[in-house]
């Protein structure tokens, strides 16, 4: 690790030094990134390991201090962030597909997605549709198909709430294929894509819903079937096999990024701080190597791109709610 | 020879030196447990989770001390009833029928002995049976559909009434303020149910903070009630005399007493007390007039406390295989698994195999720390018996409170405990058996969304629930649950009474 350190300064330097020059901003003292979750889980992940990358690459002053925030799937963070912590520029948010969905279904009750400064997207997990060895379906249009005739044939399960992310893929993929009626579309939701992919490979369910990452382990082994994953390219390595739905010619996308948010009121230096932090750290050879070991795809969006996208994204996910009848 | 390895691997895990000394603290800790009278191994544990989050412990760390002080409570229990015939719990009620009679004739350092020699016999075979048993019973992982989980639930909550049960209706009403209580949150569908808009709410009440309030603060509650003044008066232990002749004489005694122990552990809602119960007086029809029953026989010690602790190992098969927890200690442990995000049941066995075969090879590990813990230092425990509770309390409520701060940093969950604690209190006053409120809030979310789930796929048909050959077999076994601890039970209890009676 030692002899790493010179080129990591030196590169860190080099694509900061630009942006930096004309900078006012710079964090002093203490760095928070509240990860609305137990220890553990997805957010968790976020906060700790981009917050070992910022340190490594001298990027705060000091280390990173991980709380963690749990309750009402990110609500309780997210209505902190809002009421609590405006023109804190000294302070992330790990957010997720997870809490767009949650926005965009107004569970969070009274706060919608203006109320905070969305900085970037690091990386992704991309979804996927998959059914176990022994299924009649071959490929996506198979299934698709048979949804067509009857929209109670193939039975879903995935780890997500009803009318949560893996739930939502579901729907995305069947309103791409132009399967109508989706809200008979069952989907059985189970506490995690490993209980909701046993039944699956069990024969209980027909189908499952998840993101590839969950996917592997069965993959490997060749207990399931892997129809499509809802990513814009093939993903790289060993899941080039699969194909996307894109290919199929279900223009269906379904990443579950992993990424920022910061408290209302900040300045527009600080803003642009954090957004440049967070390219340099997305660009960092440490972080592509996190990202390698924690099977997360390449994904980035920043700043305004960002920002757009989030909106979008709640957009589309309101639509799809409505649709099928989960919000008014 | 699949399961050796993953043991092998386990004891990788188990002998980590933190996860060793975390495992020598919960063995000393829950022996202390057991032995405070009246104190059994559920309360123990429950009072022991806060410190495992104080300490911000990893889940298998967590899970290997917690299993430590179970299996120390379940030795320590024999303390109390062989020097003060005050049993800690029920299962420890028929170590006092020989174990007493041996101290009043200056035997209490060979009683303890034995004891302690016994309970780690009894362990040790449960143990092994655990580790042949469990990978066998995880193979049906994959037949298990939402039909076969609700009927499983169904047979956990059938055999409630052998836990707990003295009083059915009461038994039932706790279960359904469990399951009422387990109702709060934001349901599978998506719908919001008796949140009232508090944020904190959504994600529903965490059964940790059930658990630690219902136990360990009601506890708290109940001893500044009972025994806010001083401690017990010193006691006297003799100097050990044991020798390996008086050892190989209860050899047998503690091999038949494993095996008994752990068949009725394994048995879900039979329990640690049919465990003693059936050691002792099987043990008494054996050796007939050849033993001195209840005038102090070292078997009389032996027996029951193998068979008490044979079936606390055992009461672990049904909860690591299945989710479903054969006790109330078990239940408790049930649900520090689920907090820690580990869905108990069969899966467990290949998704978190390195923390189940750690947590088995810790009680393997564990049994011999407390063997060397209980022979040679059970002078000291006798000695902290009689520390006052005043310096007791203030600790232990302190772990408590920094340990549910320490899951999500908010006052609201300890206002929460608090509340719990109050209605644990008063809920045991009215004799409302607290397992079964804990089996609600953990298996009712399970329950409903499975049988959700299982109509989903039937389209509506109820008959899917009684369709597969597993799922009659579990509806079976849920009828015979229900209905022999209620023919059963008060025959078990009255002997047991009338038992102990005759002697005293």
């Amino acid at each position: 690790m030692a002899f790493k350190t010179p080129l990591k300064i030196i590169m860190a330097a080099a694509l900061t030094l630009g942006a930096s020059t004309a900078m006012a901003f710079e964090p002093s003292g203490k760095v928070e990134c509240i990860a609305p979750s137990d220890p553990g889980g997805g957010w968790d992940f976020t906060c700790r390991s981009i917050g070992n990358v910022l340190e490594d690459l001298d990027l705060v002053p000091r280390s990173v201090q991980t709380i963690n925030m749990a309750g009402a799937g990110g609500g309780v963070a997210y209505a902190h962030t809002v009421s609590k912590r405006a023109g804190d520029e000294q302070l992330l948010v790990a957010a997720s597909t997870a809490t767009t969905t949650r926005l965009a279904q107004g569970q969070f009750q009274g706060l919608d997605a203006d109320m905070v400064n969305w900085i970037g997207a690091l990386g992704a997990d991309y979804g996927v549709i998959a059914v176990s060895k022994d299924s009649e379906y071959e490929n996506l249009n198979d299934l698709m198909d048979a949804l067509k005739d009857d929209p109670r044939a193939v039975k879903f399960a995935g780890g997500s709430a009803k009318g949560g992310w893996d739930h939502l893929k579901v729907l995305i993929a069947a309103k791409a294929a132009d399967v109508g009626k989706l809200p008979k579309i069952p989907y059985l939701s189970y506490n995690n894509g490993g209980e909701a992919l046993t039944q699956v490979v069990g024969g209980h369910v027909d189908a499952f819903t998840g993101d590839i990452t969950e996917a592997q382990g069965f993959m490997e082994s060749g207990d399931l079937r892997i129809l499509a994953v809802l990513s814009e390219e093939r993903l790289p390595g060993e899941f080039s096999d699969i194909p996307t739905a894109r290919e199929q010619g279900i223009d269906a996308l379904g990443p579950n990024w992993r990424g920022f948010y910061m408290p209302a009121d900040i300045s527009d230096d600080a803003r642009e701080y954090w957004v440049d932090a967070m390219n340099t750290v997305y660009a960092s050879d440490e972080w592509k190597e996190l990202m390698k070991k924690n099977g997360l795809m390449p994904f980035h969006k920043s700043d305004d791109e960002f920002n757009e996208f989030v909106k979008q994204q709640i957009q589309d996910i309101q639509e799809l709610s409505q649709e099928i009848g989960l919000i008014k | 020879m699949e399961t050796l390895g993953y043991l092998i691997d386990g004891f990788g895990v188990a002998l980590a030196p933190h996860n060793l000394m975390f495992a020598l603290i919960g063995a000393f800790l829950g022996t202390l447990i057991g032995a405070l009278p009246g104190l059994g191994p559920a309360n123990g544990v429950a009072i022991l989770i806060p410190l495992a989050f104080t300490l911000g412990l990893p889940p298998e760390t967590a899970l290997i001390m917690l299993t430590s002080v179970y299996a120390g409570a379940m030795y320590g229990g024999r303390i109390s009833s062989i020097l003060l015939n005050i049993p800690g719990d029920e299962p420890a009620m028929m170590t006092c029928l020989d174990g007493y009679p041996m101290a009043q004739k200056g035997k209490a350092a060979e009683a303890l002995a034995i004891s302690a020699i016994a309970s780690f016999m009894g362990s040790l075979i449960a143990t092994i049976g655990l580790i042949l048993l469990a990978p066998l019973l995880a193979k049906f992982a994959l037949t298990f559909g939402p039909a076969e989980y609700f009927a499983l639930f169904v047979l956990a909550f059938a055999t409630l009434g052998g836990i707990t049960g003295k009083n059915p209706v009461k038994t039932i009403l706790a279960a359904a303020i469990g399951l009422m209580i387990a109702t709060v949150g934001i349901d599978n569908t998506g719908t919001q149910r008796y949140t009232f808009g508090v944020l904190e709410l959504y994600e529903g009440v965490d059964f940790i903070i059930a658990i630690v309030g219902l136990f360990a603060i009601s506890e708290l509650m109940f001893f500044i009630e009972d025994r806010a003044g001083g401690g017990k008066g010193p006691m006297k232990v003799n100097k050990l005399t044991l020798s390996w002749k008086e050892i190989g004489s209860i050899f047998p005694t503690t091999l038949r007493g494993g095996v008994l122990g752990f068949i009725s552990g394994v048995l879900p809602g039979a329990g640690a007390s049919l465990g003693s119960f059936i050691s002792y007086t099987l043990e008494k029809k054996i050796l007939g007039s050849k033993g001195h029953f209840g005038e102090g026989d070292p078997r009389g010690v032996a027996a029951p406390e193998a068979g008490n602790n044979g079936a606390s190992s055992g009461a672990l098969v049904p909860m690591l295989t299945l989710g479903v927890p054969g006790s109330g200690t078990t239940a408790v442990l049930l649900a520090l698994l689920i907090s820690m995000n580990i869905t108990p049941g069969p899966m467990m066995f290949t998704q978190n195999a390195d923390i189940v075969w750690g947590v088995i090879a810790a009680l393997l590990v564990g049994n011999f720390l407390l063997l060397l813990l209980n022979i040679p230092l059970v002078g000291i425990f006798v000695k902290l018996l009689s520390v006052p509770p005043k310096y007791l309390l203030p600790i232990v409520t302190m772990v408590a409170f920094v340990g549910i701060y320490s899951i999500s940093n908010s006052a609201f969950d300890l206002y929460f405990m608090v509340a719990f604690g109050v209605a644990g209190y008063i809920l045991r006053k009215l004799e409302i058996p607290l397992v079964p409120i804990i089996l609600g809030l953990l298996l009712g979310p399970e329950m409903e969304k499975n049988l959700g789930h299982a109509l989903t796929i039937s389209d509506g048909d109820w008959s899917v629930l009684w369709s597969s050959g597993l799922s009659i077999t579990l509806w079976a076994l849920a009828i015979i649950g229900l209905v022999l601890p209620v023919v059963v039970g008060p025959i078990l209890r009255r002997r047991m009474k009338a038992a102990q009676e005759n002697v005293g």
